[in-house]
């Protein structure tokens, strides 16, 4: 990247907006300069605002909502020999399954593919529109979100809430809270209890769980997550994002002057002066008329005209709340507005902003994309690829051969056949290799030995198998090959390579 | 905290209205940003959590010993505790296994796979010593993975002999030999020796054939391992015309076998170990690759082919094709 680090950028201007705006609003620090060691948290009572951002999130709440509490309770007819639960992770059995696709734990490449996937989703996202994970769909944000409703619902608007919070303990204040605490915690459970859907079949596990007959540890999984909802999404809220989240962090680093970011165009919004100021002094104030309206909206109560800073979500609220003011005063939208630090630098010296899709469309986020597509398009390719017929094989190593009587060679080898369909299929092992060497298994007679076996394997399991093989005297040590091929439509085939021993010298 | 502890070089930061820390690092400094007052609280917590851990759970160590927690918890007691719920679980198959008469065994393929793998377990405690981790043994301790048996190797067989053992003093159960020292003893002569061992490894074709030693094997020999050589389980006298050879297969072997006759010995592990134990020895063994049907042994030493007779044909059905 070139022209000035990006970071010095956002700290500079950051800085210098701070700095005109602080003077007013900061209260005069201790006669002493005592520090603060510990600070009081101030709380936020963000008000209601109304306009498309607001609407949008409305919109990705429901949807990322609705996503979690109904996907454990989506059918999928996978055969008689599989759970019929859409997604479910299925831990006792090692299995994952999603819809269609069935993952076993050594397919987990899968998993850690679209990991890496969102990774760098996250990365092309960021880059491109900022922190929009953090200000529509990060679940910290939705139940924050979620809560801050219920706030509304019970103790009614900013004034109302910020009056009751300050006020004495009068019983109504007790109902209210006990009523809102009661909301809470039953939100928060319902999110509990969601979670373990995930991983057993849904209508059975809620039965059991009621009935008190589901494992401990279903019981304690709901228990903390409803423990931790309840404090995160209660009472921490922008506390998370601003002490203990790593994400906004990382984002600094991730942000440059051409991402988008919630931004007050201070060049047009400063000085700051009322409608009647500004009626009186025509030109001397800018179109901030310092209503504190976005202030008052801001999830996090924090105040955008400081500058970009790491409290900010970029949940784009304060746009909809100053938009309804300017329309009011019948000024231009967008003194608060998602725009790049270069292009209100831009703006600021009377140029006209790039169009938005080149802001969208530049070599970072290109890259991005075409290495998410890139993972997507292989982890396609592997599952279209992949065969559900597998074998594996591991000889004998004490002792690594034995001598029969009539001297021929015997060696002994563990093979496990995979059958990861949902159904029981017939299998032919044979052997590749080592002439005359002829095979039984542990649950069979040497008797009706042969260089291949026909068995069937059960449904979506691993079927271990003790073989024997024998080869005549004197046959040298040399590789052995076992082939397994389904015996199926889909004729699958797999192969295992080994070594089969021999004494050295056959006297 | 007062004013005077505070670093000399602590300002008030213009763009924040923070406190600095006070330091300068080429010309960097750090704010002393206030910590959220939630955090001490936790802070606090963990202290309280960590005061009560040392009360409830082991944790002062002292001269000869750790404080031992009101709790009462140690990680000793939950091994038997462990170990004793592992008992109770499999307290039913065991059982089972004590009821189930050994010939019955490879009709329960479940029970049999249960007693395979305590068996697995109890061979590495007990019997490693001689016949090797993987019961492959070694010259004079018996292989127990192949297909020869010097005592017989059905199930019944095997149970017998882990229970008395081999030569045991006294035990009057005991399978029971003896191989002359034909050197030693000058009950033969060097040449004779020789003649014989020609003769004996000329059985699996590793000799030319030897008139003289045929005739010495037929007046010496035969009596135990058969005229012709193919061993006898009743006094457990090894094939000779087989590709296995306990004491191993070359001249110099063979002819120190015959001057000095060594004899194996085992203990008789039905004093040592429970009867539900050795079943699972035995299954163990038997499974090893080995193992015999009943069918097979009919030859074998005359009264126990003939109390196994009636279960020749259940456990013909029970091998698989
Ligand atoms: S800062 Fe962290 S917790 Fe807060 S919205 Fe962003 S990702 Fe979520
Ligand atoms: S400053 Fe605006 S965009 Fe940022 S968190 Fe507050 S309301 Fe949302």
């Amino acid at each position: 990247m070139s022209g000035p680090d990006p970071l010095s950028v956002l700290a500079a201007d950051a800085a210098a907006l701070r700095a005109s705006s602080r003077k007013q609003r900061t209260p005069p620090p201790p006669p002493e300069n005592e520090p603060q060691l510990y600070e009081k948290r101030r709380g936020v009572y963000p008000q209601k605002v109304q306009g498309p951002f607001r609407r949008f999130k409305w919109l990705v709440m429901f949807v990322t909502l609705g996503i979690y509490y109904i996907t454990p309770w989506i059918r999928w007819d996978r055969g008689p020999y599989a759970p019929d639960q859409a997604v479910l992770v299925d831990l006792a059995h090692r299995r994952f399954y999603m819809f269609g696709i069935e993952i076993w734990p050594h397919e987990f490449y899968f998993v850690a593919g679209m990991l890496i996937m969102a990774g760098i989703g996250l990365f092309l996202v960021t880059s491109a529109v900022g922190r929009a994970w953090c200000g529509y769909s990060c679940p910290q944000t939705v139940w924050t979100d979620l809560f801050q409703h219920v706030d509304r619902l019970i103790d009614g608007d900013r004034n109302a809430q910020i009056r009751l919070a300050n006020g004495p303990w009068t019983a109504e204040k007790i109902a209210k809270r006990a009523i809102k605490w009661t909301i809470y915690l039953v939100i928060s459970f319902w999110t509990g209890g969601a979670w373990i859907m995930y991983f057993a079949d849904a209508p059975t596990l809620t039965r059991d769980f009621w009935a008190g007959d589901a494992a401990p540890v279903a019981y304690a999984t709901v228990a903390i997550l409803t423990a931790t909802t309840f404090t995160l999404g209660g009472f921490m809220r922008e506390q998370v994002c601003i002490y203990m989240c790593p994400w906004p962090r990382i984002q600094t680093a991730m942000l440059d002057e051409k991402s988008l970011i919630v931004t007050y165009k201070d060049w047009r919004g400063e000085p700051r002066g009322s409608v009647k100021k500004a009626a009186k002094d025509p030109g001397a104030f800018g179109d901030c008329i310092d209503c504190n309206q976005c202030v008052a909206v801001c999830p996090t109560g924090i105040d955008i005209r400081e500058g970009p800073q790491i409290g900010c979500i970029t949940c784009a609220l304060c746009i909809d709340a100053c938009d309804r003011v300017m329309g009011e005063i019948g000024r231009p939208r967008g003194l608060i507005d998602y725009a790049t630090l270069d292009d209100c630098k831009r703006e600021a010296a009377g140029e006209t902003p790039r169009p938005a899709w080149k802001t969208l469309l530049r070599p970072r986020t290109i890259v991005y994309f075409l290495a998410w597509c890139g993972i997507g398009l292989g982890l396609l390719f592997l599952l279209g690829a992949r065969t559900r017929t597998d074998i594996s094989v591991a000889p004998d190593r004490n002792p690594p051969f034995m001598l029969l009587s009539d001297g021929s060679v015997r060696n002994a080898y563990t093979i496990k056949l995979r059958n990861m369909e949902s159904r029981p299929r017939d299998m032919a092992i044979t052997i590749d290799g080592v002439r005359g060497a002829m095979m039984w298994t542990d649950e069979m007679d040497r008797a009706d030995a042969a260089r291949s076996l026909t068995l069937t394997v059960p449904a979506d399991a691993t079927q271990p198998l003790r073989l024997y093989v024998v080869a005549p005297r004197d046959t040298p040590a040399q590789a052995i090959t076992f082939a397994v091929r389904s015996l199926d439509e889909r004729g699958e085939r797999d192969s295992g390579e080994t070594r089969f021993e021999a004494p050295e010298v056959n006297p | 905290m007062a004013n005077d502890k505070l670093a000399s070089g602590s300002r008030l930061d213009e763009a924040t209205g923070t406190q600095t820390v006070g330091h300068e690092w080429d010309g960097i400094e750090e704010l002393d940003t206030p910590m959220p007052r939630w955090w001490l609280w936790a802070f606090y917590a963990t202290i309280v959590w960590g005061i009560a851990y040392v009360i409830a759970y082991p944790a002062w160590p002292m001269i000869d010993r750790a404080t031992e927690g009101v709790l009462g918890w140690s990680s000793r007691g939950q091994l038997a505790t462990e170990i004793a719920e592992q008992d109770k679980a499999r307290a039913a198959t065991v059982a089972a296994l004590a009821d189930m008469p050994i010939e019955k065994l490879p009709d329960d393929p479940a029970l049999m796979r249960a007693a395979v793998a305590g068996g697995r377990a109890a061979f590495k405690v007990n019997c490693v010593q001689c016949h090797g981790a993987g019961a492959a043994g070694s010259i004079g301790y018996p292989n127990l993975n192949d297909d020869d048996w010097l005592w017989g190797g059905n199930l019944k067989e095997i149970e017998y002999t882990i229970i008395h053992g081999t030569r045991q003093p006294g035990g009057k159960d005991t399978h029971t030999s003896l191989m002359p020292a034909f050197g030693r003893d000058q009950m033969l002569t060097d040449g004779q020796i020789s003649a014989v061992a020609d003769h004996v490894l000329s059985l699996s074709g590793r000799a030319k054939p030897n008139a003289t030693g045929a005739q010495i094997f037929a007046d010496n020999c035969a009596a135990c391992h058969g005229a012709d050589g193919k061993g006898d389980r009743q006094f457990g006298a090894p094939n000779l015309a087989d590709a296995i050879w306990l004491y191993g297969g070359s001249k110099a072997q063979v002819v120190q076998q015959i001057s000095n006759a060594r004899l194996g010995v085992m203990p008789a592990w039905g004093g040592r170990l429970d009867p539900v134990t050795i079943k699972m020895l035995a299954a163990y063994v038997h499974s090893l690759g080995g193992g015999e049907a009943f069918a097979a042994t009919a030859a074998a030493p005359g009264e126990t082919a003939a109390a196994q007779a009636g279960a020749v044909p259940q456990e013909a059905g029970d091998v698989r094709p």
